[in-house]
C-alpha cells in the first residue's frame, strides 16, 4: 500500500447532506438503545417478579419524569428500527440513488416524528 | 483475507448478515410487546403471558440478539472512531478496554434476562 495516499477528509469543512444525517443519527439512537435495553430489563424484571413489583412499576410510570424517559427510549427505537428497515431495503438494491437515499431519509424521519408523537399521546 | 479478532463473527459479512437478522427478530419482538401492553394489562395476564413456553423462547431469543446485534453495532462505532491512527496507542487501549466494558453489560443483560424469565 503507498503510504503517501490522503488518509482522510476533514468532515467538519463539509456540509452534511440529509442522508448524512439519517445514518449519524441511527448511529447514536443505537449507542442510545444499548443503554436503554438496561432500564427496559429491569422493567421486565419489575413487572414479573411479584404483584407488588407490578404495581411498583405502574406507580413509576405514571411520573411524567419516567414518562418522558419511556418516550425518549421509544423514540430512539422507533427512528432506528425504521432506518434499519431502510437499511434492509437498500440491501435488496432498492432505492440506491441520490434520490432514493434523499427520499428514505426523509421518509424516515417524518415518520419517526409521526410515531412517537402518537406515542407521547397514548402514554399521556 | 484479514480477519478481526475483536469482531462478532471474525468476518465482515458474517456479522452484516447477522446484524440484520437479529435486528428483525428485535423488530420483531418489541412488536410483539407492543401488541401485548396495547389493550392494557394487569399483573395476572402479564403473568400468564409470560408463562408460555413459546414466550419465553422468543423472549430468549430477542435478549440473544440484542447481545449479538449490539456487539457488531458497537464494534462498527469503536473501530471507526479510537483508532491507532486517531489517537495512537491510546486509541487502542481505550477501544479494547471499552469493548470488554460493553460485552460484560451485554452477558449481564443475558443472564438477568434468563433469571427473570426462568427464575420467578
Ligand atoms: C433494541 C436494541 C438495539 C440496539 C442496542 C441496536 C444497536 C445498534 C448499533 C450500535 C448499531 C451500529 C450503528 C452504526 O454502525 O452506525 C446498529 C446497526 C443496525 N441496526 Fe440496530 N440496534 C437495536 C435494534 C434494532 C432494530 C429493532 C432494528 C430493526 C431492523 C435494527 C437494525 C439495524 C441495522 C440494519 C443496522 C446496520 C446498519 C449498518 O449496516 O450500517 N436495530 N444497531
Amino acid at each position: 500500500m503507498k503510504d503517501n495516499r490522503p488518509v482522510n477528509l476533514d468532515i467538519g469543512s463539509m456540509r452534511l447532506p440529509i442522508t448524512a444525517w439519517a445514518s449519524i443519527t441511527h448511529r447514536i439512537t443505537g449507542v442510545i438503545l444499548f443503554v436503554a435495553m438496561g432500564f427496559l430489563i429491569w422493567g421486565l424484571d419489575m413487572s414479573l417478579r411479584s404483584a407488588d413489583s407490578f404495581a411498583f412499576l405502574a406507580e413509576v410510570l405514571t411520573s411524567p419524569l419516567a414518562k418522558l424517559v419511556f418516550l425518549g427510549i421509544a423514540a430512539a427505537l422507533i427512528y432506528h428500527s425504521l432506518a434499519g428497515v431502510k437499511h434492509l431495503v437498500m440491501d435488496f438494491g432498492i432505492g440506491e440513488s441520490m434520490e432514493g437515499g434523499t427520499l428514505a431519509a426523509r421518509l424516515v424521519i417524518v415518520a419517526t416524528i409521526v410515531l412517537t408523537v402518537l406515542m407521547g399521546v397514548w402514554i399521556w | 483475507m484479514v480477519t478481526s479478532v475483536t469482531s462478532f463473527g471474525r468476518s465482515g459479512l458474517s456479522d452484516w448478515l447477522l446484524q440484520r437478522v437479529s435486528g428483525v427478530i428485535l423488530l420483531a419482538y418489541f412488536l410483539f410487546i407492543l401488541a401485548a401492553v396495547a389493550g392494557g394489562v394487569d399483573y395476572a395476564s402479564w403473568r400468564a403471558l409470560f408463562d408460555q413456553v413459546w414466550v419465553k423462547v422468543f423472549s430468549l431469543m430477542a435478549l440473544l440478539s440484542l447481545a449479538a446485534h449490539a456487539w457488531i453495532g458497537l464494534w462498527s462505532v469503536l473501530t471507526d472512531y479510537l483508532t491507532e491512527r486517531l489517537m495512537g496507542t491510546t486509541g487502542n487501549v481505550l477501544r479494547i478496554s471499552l469493548q470488554l466494558l460493553i460485552s460484560l453489560a451485554l452477558f449481564i443483560y443475558v443472564v438477568w434476562g434468563v433469571q427473570i424469565l426462568w427464575g420467578y
